[in-house]
């Protein structure tokens, strides 16, 4: 920081303030804080024009409340009192109150409230803005977080005239941090593309190469092109070349992750379909029972989160970790009911259990619709699954995706235990197997009937609030995602859980790849065709299972 | 060959499923004409060899002939149901919804495609024609009885007479009175009594008495291979057939 | 030698008196709105109104609609989820006619584009266009366009053997795929408005109500019509085919007939009818728009048909009128409960009433007519074998 050169009455003074700064006190008021505040101060009537000047000043001088000043006014939060025309800063998130609390700007201490009609607060413009962003950037530099230098560099790089570039060199001297360092070497280099002699910027081009991201990217092209009469922009061959095979380089690496990111779109939204069709495939699969109504016990269980929010406002973080069992159990019930009083008594009968089943879809909508009327309802993404995680410059997933792809690989790896190592999964299993001989061991079928619908219900709520979090909740939520669950399961095997997910997937995937070339609606008519076609060359599915289900067909 | 003019020529049959042979070098002659019964404990590759004779399997080594002409081993199942081999299978599967009339009408030579049986009117002579095979199998008072009322009995001789509309040569019955009252064993010994002479009927059956009401000759098989070859009594009374059936 | 009782009951024969009953009845309920709402004055309180018009015609449109899937459902086995796609493409090829004769009388005036095209910035008409301002050049697309679908669809579906469910859930797919891709403005089709504000058909204006009566005792013969063709098909040997392919497929392939290319004729055939459903029903309902190819609509097709009772013809009609019915009393009177009551009727026709109502009918006319009757010819006494019906499956 730089100290401005006011000397007033010597060095005793300037010990004195030595002194008291160190204590923390600084009750007199010296020349520069009096300068300051004055500047500061002036901030009150300045054209944004003034404004850009005076922020300059207050920068230029030094005092070390400028920091905190500078940050307070571009976030909106420096204001001028009305009747003295003084310049306060207001504690942050108070802005809607009607008493605001009050700092001054000088000693950064309480200073009194007022109400919100007593102060104006100081408007910035873009241009102002970005200012203010720079300079706070520099002050950035020297902070001893990391995460907050790294960040100051980026907002250097932004304006690389050579006072930046030589913070940016200074810094670089003594940065002990990779990640900021090579940020820095990245900004320096960028600086050094305008260098007169050619093998900086060949040295810079070396430099870049390594990144991956978008501005590098483009200002490499700019070297390579031609300006308006038809010579290259850039003289010299050789670093024309070598900006050519950076280019390259750097544009290779950028689809790949771009590919991976496509691939990891597909298969978060192919997670979801993935959970909705594994609820399926166990009634369908292992009971040969086509239930129409899946959508709607999805519906119940979006619903089921959104209530869970409603009664627990103040946690909405946990809310989803408690809305999962509390879905499972709604939705599972509701399916033990549905199949105790209408499928059990249908059979070996698939075409009559489709339509009956269509008919409940049909009534619990209406049901749903009545409750919570046909406005969409809001469910809240707590606080841990929001934002974004950014792999590198070109690779980034939000995390409520991430979030639900890991919870549906937990979701089917705990439903193959399930079924694999309990004693109800054994059961289960037998019955869909060989339903006299389960009898025959002992086993109730009936009661193994019902488990297994409502353990296919219950997943299907579990998918329902998933499918909260990244889609509309309404009544008609389920209608929309049937037709695809029908296809997963079909396109995966009928009754084969690792069909269901290779399957589902599959489609995430091959719809996202599609989509830039052919669009959404396309890309899924696309699907919708390409499994048309696939089943009527494996009209078993991809993993075909044997039981009784696949035997009735 | 050295043998002639029969129906029927098995020779040297072999066929093995992963190691298990079902039918080992079996040698079997059918003459035209004849009501032969084929009987075996379980296993003893019956089946098998009615797979192998319809085409639905295909044999590893040997050689089955119909006729002196027809080699089988060259056809396709549906071309063998074209030369004059037809097949009952044990469960009957008449059509339920369709009177004993038509189920015999369906069965009926004659154009088979959508179109034809669109505008197909039967006429005097088919219609004769299901109505003496009706006589044959003996439901001429259920001609208008939907299949469905049938008793099982009944549906077997039904899918009999569908079978006979075809005019097979050659018959190939398998268990048909598994499940059947006495009253109607009886009465299938009478139909396939009837059929002797103008088909070759071959009958694979584990009913000893209805064996011994119908058959002439009695081929005996046993690891898939023919064990004894003879009239029922004579087999009947063999000691390695009693010691492979306990008693049978 | 007698003749057997199963070609009695095509109309040729005497003993059919359900068919004229129903031809009857229908030619009597044609002539007699046609008249309520011509001949009798708008103050009377007998006077069929042009809503009525419409209503009725929308029934009659419905019942062939019905009329083509209990054919292929009922007689074959064939359970297609999807067949307002093949009611949607007749209706959207007439539509396309109707488009054309605007003409210059659209809110842009242009004389050869459609509205909606002016709207979308289109320069010209799209190929697949030219041709539809003539009218047997639509009715034949009204033809072409269901049964080529239907043709490629069930070609691919039956020759590699897709029964039963799975089929059921493709044609799902397809009505879906369908939908999608109409509802896009750029495919030509009107996207998501469809196509509306007809003017006339043929020079004839579609608001006068001589017209709509027309149009009406069109609808009610082609209804005849192919309630008399399917009877036909379904009293032929090839219905018996089609019937044993229903019950046991293998079986009927094992005889010799190639099952797959009964199924396609068939439901080819029941897509074309289905078209020309659709074909009478949008003069009159006056507009057609993509969510007709919605997947529920499809599936509504099948209930109605459940609850008249499969397998009798007049059983998808009879249910095609009173579910309809029954849908435009609630959904004006009490919509919430319509909801209700169509899922519940889902329900409780597949628990209760496996042959619809029509099966309910038969079960009292039996319980009535059960005694045995001698039979003439044998002189043996013949339980009274019921007509052909289809099991519950």
């Amino acid at each position: 920081m730089r100290w401005g050169c006011f000397w007033l009455g010597g060095q005793w003074l300037l010990g004195l303030l030595l002194a008291l700064q160190s204590i923390g006190f600084v009750y007199a008021q010296s020349p520069t804080d009096v300068g300051f505040a004055a500047t500061v101060g002036a901030l009150c009537a300045a054209t944004f024009d003034e404004k850009n000047k005076i922020v300059e000043q207050i920068v230029q001088r030094g005092h070390p409340s400028a920091q905190p000043t500078l940050t307070a006014l571009l976030e909106d939060r420096l204001y001028c009192r009305n009747q003295d025309q003084r310049v306060f800063l207001i504690k942050p998130a108070a802005e809607d109150a009607p008493t605001l609390n009050l700092i001054d700007p000088l000693t950064l201490k309480d200073a009194g409230s007022a109400s919100s009609d007593d102060v104006t607060r100081i408007v910035t413009n873009n241009h102002l803005r970005r200012l203010l962003e720079t300079v706070l950037a520099r002050f950035g530099l020297s902070s001893p977080k990391s995460s907050v230098r790294l960040q100051a560099v980026k907002e250097l790089e932004r304006d690389l005239n050579e006072g930046n570039v030589q913070l940016l060199r200074e810094r670089s001297a003594v940065e002990t941090n990779s990640k900021v360092k090579k940020e820095i070497a990245i900004g320096l280099a960028l600086a050094s593309m305008d260098s007169s002699d050619a093998r900086e910027r060949l040295a810079a081009i070396s430099v870049l190469e390594g990144s991956l991201r978008q501005d590098v990217l483009n200002r490499l092209q700019a070297v390579v092109e031609k300006s308006a009469n038809g010579t290259f922009v850039e003289s010299d061959e050789h670093v024309r070349k070598a900006a050519a095979k950076a280019i390259e380089s750097i544009e290779s690496r950028r689809s790949f992750y771009s590919g991976i990111q496509t691939v990891l779109f597909g298969l978060s939204l192919g997670s979801v379909l993935v959970l909705i069709a594994i609820g399926l495939a166990i009634t369908f699969g292992v009971m040969g029972v086509i239930n129409m109504a899946h959508g709607e016990l999805m519906m119940l269980g979006a619903y089921s989160t959104y209530v869970v929010q409603l009664l627990m406002p103040s946690y909405i973080g946990s809310s989803i970790l408690v809305a999962v069992p509390v879905a499972f159990l709604v939705s599972g019930l509701m399916g033990i009911l549905i199949e105790r009083t209408i499928i059990r008594f249908l059979y070996g009968r698939p075409l009559e259990t489709l339509l009956a089943t269509f008919g409940v879809s049909l009534i619990l909508q209406q049901l749903v619709r009545s409750v919570f009327t046909a406005l969409n309802r809001e469910v809240k993404t707590p606080d841990w699954m929001s934002g974004t995680l950014q792999l590198n410059e070109a690779l980034a997933i939000t995390y409520n995706r991430l979030y639900i792809l890991i919870f549906t690989l937990i979701m089917f790896a705990a439903l193959l235990l399930v079924l694999k190592k309990t004693r109800i999964g054994l059961e289960i299993r037998a019955v869909a197997q060989n339903r006299a001989m389960a009898k025959a061991m002992g086993i109730r079928s009936e009661w193994v009937d019902a488990i297994t619908f409502g353990l296919g219900s219950g997943i299907a709520g579990i998918a329902g609030v998933a499918l909260s979090q990244v889609t509309n909740v309404n009544a008609n939520l389920g209608q929309s995602y049937i037709i695809d669950a029908f296809l997963v399961v079909v396109f995966g095997g009928v009754g084969s859980l690792w069909g269901a997910m290779v399957a589902g997937l599959l489609m995430g995937v091959v719809d996202q790849l599609l989509q830039p070339y052919a669009g959404a609606v396309l890309a899924k008519i696309f699907v919708l065709i390409a499994l048309i076609l696939f089943i009527q060359a494996r009209p078993r599915g991809l993993f075909p299972a044997t039981g009784r289900a696949a035997e009735s067909q | 060959m050295s043998v002639h003019g029969k129906r029927l020529y098995i020779e040297d049959v072999t066929v093995s499923f992963d190691g298990f042979k079902a039918l080992d070098k079996l040698t079997l002659y059918v003459d035209p004409g004849e009501l032969r019964c084929i009987i075996g404990p379980n296993g003893a590759g019956k089946t098998t060899m009615m797979d192998v004779i319809t085409g639905k399997t295909r044999p590893d080594g040997g050689t089955v002939w119909f006729g002196d002409k027809l080699n089988l081993l060259a056809l396709s199942e549906p071309e063998i149901a074209q030369a004059g081999i037809g097949r009952k299978f044990q469960k009957p599967t008449v059509f339920e919804a369709l009177t004993v009339f038509e189920n015999l009408e369906l069965a009926l030579a004659g154009g088979k495609t959508f179109l034809d049986t669109l505008l197909a009117r039967p006429s005097r002579q088919q219609v004769e024609r299901i109505d003496e095979v009706l006589e044959k199998i003996g439901l001429t008072e259920h001609r208008e009885a939907l299949g469905a009322i049938l008793s099982h009995g009944q549906k077997q001789w039904l899918e009999i007479g569908m079978l006979l509309m075809q005019d097979p040569e050659l018959l190939l019955i398998d268990e048909p009175v598994a499940g059947m009252t006495p009253h109607e064993i009886e009465r299938t010994a009478q139909l396939l009594r009837a059929l002797e002479g103008t088909h070759s009927v071959v009958v694979v059956e584990h009913d000893m008495d209805f064996v011994r009401s119908i058959a002439k000759r009695v081929t005996v098989l046993h690891e898939g291979r023919v064990l004894a070859e003879n009239y029922m009594s004579v087999v009947q009374s063999d000691p390695r057939v009693v010691e492979v059936y306990l008693g049978g | 030698m007698q003749r057997p009782r199963s070609y009695a009951l095509w109309l040729g024969g005497v003993r059919d008196p359900g068919s004229k009953w129903f031809l009857g009845s229908l030619l009597a309920l044609s002539v007699v709105i046609a008249a309520l709402n011509l001949l009798v004055p708008d103050s009377s309180a007998l006077h069929v109104s042009r809503y009525g018009l419409t209503l009725v015609g929308k029934y009659l449109c419905y019942a062939m609609l019905a009329l083509a899937v209990d054919l292929i459902w009922g007689y074959c086995g064939i359970l297609s989820l999807g067949h307002a796609a093949f009611f949607s493409l007749g209706g959207y090829a007439i539509g396309m006619y109707l488009m054309r004769e605007i003409g210059p009388r659209g809110v842009y005036g242009d004389p050869v584009l459609p509205d909606f095209m002016v709207f979308l910035n289109w320069k010209s008409l799209p190929w697949f266009w030219h041709g539809f301002n003539h009218f047997a050049f639509a009715v034949l697309m009204v033809i072409v366009a269901p049964g080529a679908m239907a043709l490629v669809f069930g070609w691919f579906a039956f020759r590699s053997r897709v029964t039963g469910v799975y089929f059921s859930i493709i044609t799902q797919a397809l009505t879906y795929a369908l939908m999608l891709a109409f509802f896009r403005n750029d495919m030509g089709f009107g996207g998501n408005n469809g196509f509306t504000d007809f003017k006339d058909i043929l020079g004839f204006n579609l608001d006068s109500d001589r017209t709509r009566v027309v149009l009406l005792v069109i609808t009610a013969v082609m209804l005849g019509a192919s309630y008399i063709a399917c009877r036909a098909i379904v009293c032929s040997r090839a219905g018996r085919v089609l019937r044993a392919i229903r019950d046991a497929e293998s079986r009927t392939r094992f005889l010799g007939y190639r099952v797959e290319s009964f199924k396609l004729w068939v439901f080819v055939f029941s897509a074309v009818l289905a078209g020309i459903a659709g074909a009478l029903y949008v003069p009159q309902i006056g507009i057609i728009n993509p969510s007709e190819f919605s997947p529920i609509n499809s599936i509504e097709v099948v209930i109605w048909v459940a609850v008249g009772g499969r397998g009798t013809l007049y059983g998808a009609i009879a249910g095609a009128i009173l579910v309809n019915y029954a849908k435009t009393y609630f959904t004006s009177a009490l919509p919430e409960v319509w909801n209700y009551a169509l899922g519940a009727l889902f329900v409780l026709v597949t628990l209760f009433l496996p042959r619809g109502i029509v099966g309910l009918f038969h079960l009292t006319t039996r319980k009535r007519a059960g005694k045995p009757r001698k039979n003439k010819d044998t002189k043996t006494f013949v339980v009274p074998a019921e007509t052909s019906e289809a099991p519950s499956e």
